[in-house]
């Protein structure tokens, strides 16, 4: 499986009270959190994120509470993938549970700029900066990982 | 190889003789919490998966504790939602307003979480439990659905640090202090992914309820677990809670750790975690300049009765700084009533502060005291990200509840020994 998108960059220990703040988890509904999504960081992100981008963060992604409301919002959002030197334990698998690829590259996440053209190969685990002509490696999921997030998530897996 | 204490629960509980870091495994879980925030995502995927029965209705715990008493129209319907569940599946231990607390006080008061079991909670204090000698770690909804159907989870065998507490911990400083410390030397990924296991002589002078402020916190060091070795004051603790059958478990003469930290818990001073990681630690007598607008006492992390206790011993007789909001929130009923008994609630309530109903409230922003632009408080709670308590700009320093109330009386940050 391949996905291409722009990257929207951000540094070390973006936690998940910035990506989904608490005074919108009033609410379960995917659209609602994806309208409120990265907005204590970015607030501009929900206006120039498109259907494929792609996140790339520092050290520590999605540190802190276990709302699953931060990778649904993101996965919501239109967002492909996200790219970081490492993720935080429950978000880590609060994406994969739900379907929300994403991948641990130090190399990947310390050489992309904001607004760089990527591709990524989860086969292969190979992520392309298309637009400084480069190449990152980053570890392939394993297969039990592989097919949860090919059946779109943890339940469907279980069926 | 020898297996730390954490991977023999995850052993036991997989059903394997033994197991090691990096293995995937599933395993058998004595209990699935969620509150409601988290619950209502669960309660989507169960039954949009259609799953018509949960595995154990005597091993999950929904805890009403975020936004409840609901605080608005959707927080109601959240609850509702909850509420309908819990009743339709017959959940023995939900909590609803009146006897609800704040999740991660009121599971061991109840004696829902012993040594040796293994819990997951929809909610990243549920390591809390870890001061009892059990596994537990915070999951997300989508686990917590699976958890509620098939009584299993998967794991990611985690690797440990051992910290080796020795000493004992100097007059005004607590177990907060310890952990603030503790993330500050260590950072807020220093254990990520690994278990964070604390033995050494030093523990017995630490209460089970410096233990549970220390465990809640391991999730800000970016810990899968932490675990505190069982002694006779987890035993007194479980006596007279804990009515089943639980197993000791101890890491082997053999275990394997990445890293060993020895502690002196008599170098230990008043600490206080500065804006906007909890890893960002000074001691409290060096930030006498920081002027705060709120402090709040209360939450997972120090709402319990010996938290009021220290906040009462130094609030006694004396009056809130003009300027300050003081919010105190025993986390549980039971902690209430105490407060109530011991004439703590008539101290708070002399000194100018506001007392409230449990309730996890301002810690993650959500109501009973939320911050306004570039507002500053001093909370007892676990974060002190940007916006996690209100407005953008406003600030949080996190420290223990003997800090926070000198704080809250001298009008500024103090070591609980400068008032």
């Amino acid at each position: 499986m391949n996905v291409k998108g722009t990257v929207h960059k951000y540094g070390d220990n973006v936690d998940t009270d910035v990506i989904i703040p608490a005074r919108y988890l009033n609410t379960a509904d995917h659209k609602e959190l994806a309208a409120h999504c990265m907005e204590d960081i970015d607030a501009d992100f929900v206006n120039k994120v498109k259907k494929g981008d792609i996140i790339v963060g520092g050290a520590n992604f999605g540190c802190g509470s276990s709302r699953e409301h931060a990778p649904i919002a993101i996965k919501e959002s239109g967002v492909s993938c996200v790219i970081a030197s490492t993720f935080a334990r429950i978000f880590y698998r609060n994406s994969i549970n739900i379907g929300l690829a994403i991948l641990e590259c130090k190399e990947a996440s310390e050489k992309i700029n904001d607004g760089d053209e990527v591709e990524v190969d989860f086969d292969t685990g190979v992520i392309r900066n298309l637009t400084k002509s480069e190449e990152y490696k980053a570890q392939p999921f394993p297969e039990f990982i592989k097919k949860i997030i090919a059946a779109n998530g943890l339940l469907n897996s279980l069926k | 190889m020898g297996m730390t204490m954490t991977q023999k629960i995850l052993a036991s509980h997989a059903g394997l003789p033994s197991v090691e870091a990096g293995q995937l495994i599933m395993a058998r879980l004595d209990l699935v919490l969620g509150n409601d925030i988290t619950s209502p995502v669960a309660i989507n995927e169960f039954d949009g998966n259609g799953f018509e029965k949960v595995f154990d209705n005597t091993k999950i715990a929904m805890v009403m504790d975020h936004f409840v008493p609901n605080k608005d129209i959707k927080a109601a319907q959240q609850t509702k939602q909850c509420r309908t569940f819990a009743k339709s599946f017959g959940i023995k231990n939900y909590y609803d307003v009146g006897e609800m607390g704040v999740e991660h006080a009121l599971i061991p008061e109840k004696g829902l979480a012993a040594p040796g079991d293994l819990i997951i909670g929809a909610d990243s204090h549920t390591c809390t439990y870890g001061a009892l000698g059990a596994f537990s770690t915070g999951i997300g909804s989508t686990d917590m659905a699976a958890g509620m159907a098939t009584g299993k989870g998967w794991f990611k065998v985690p690797s440990a640090i051992k910290f080796t507490l020795t000493g004992e911990l100097q007059k005004g400083v607590s177990g907060k202090d310890v952990i603030l410390y503790i993330i500050g030397k260590i950072g807020v990924d220093g254990a990520l992914y690994r278990s964070m296991e604390f033995t050494g002589s030093g523990l017995r002078s630490l209460t089970m309820d410096d233990r549970f402020t220390m465990a809640n916190m391991a999730i800000e060091a970016g810990a899968k677990n932490g675990i505190f070795d069982v002694d006779e004051n987890t035993l007194e603790y479980i006596k007279g809670r804990v009515d089943r059958e639980y197993t000791v478990y101890k890491a082997d003469a053999d275990a394997v750790y990445d890293e060993e930290y020895v502690i002196n818990l008599g170098e230990i001073v008043p600490t206080v975690a500065c804006p906007h990681l909890p890893e960002n630690t000074k001691p409290a007598s060096e930030l006498h300049d920081i002027i705060p607008d709120q402090v709040v006492i209360g939450s997972c992390t120090n709402g319990r009765i010996s938290d009021m206790r220290k906040a009462a011993e130094i609030l006694k007789g004396k009056k809130v700084a003009k300027d300050i909001r003081c919010i105190v929130i025993p986390a549980t009923q039971a902690v209430y009533k105490e407060c109530i008994k011991l004439g703590y609630m008539d101290i708070f309530i002399d000194a100018g502060c506001a007392v409230s109903t449990p309730t996890c409230g301002p810690c993650l922003g959500g109501y009973m005291g939320i911050l306004a632009d570039d507002e500053i408080a001093v909370a007892t709670t676990n974060r002190n990200f940007v916006g996690r308590m209100g407005a953008k700009s406003s600030k949080i320093y996190l420290a223990s509840p003997e800090v926070a109330a000198a704080t809250a009386v001298a009008g500024h940050i103090v070591s609980p020994e400068e008032v």
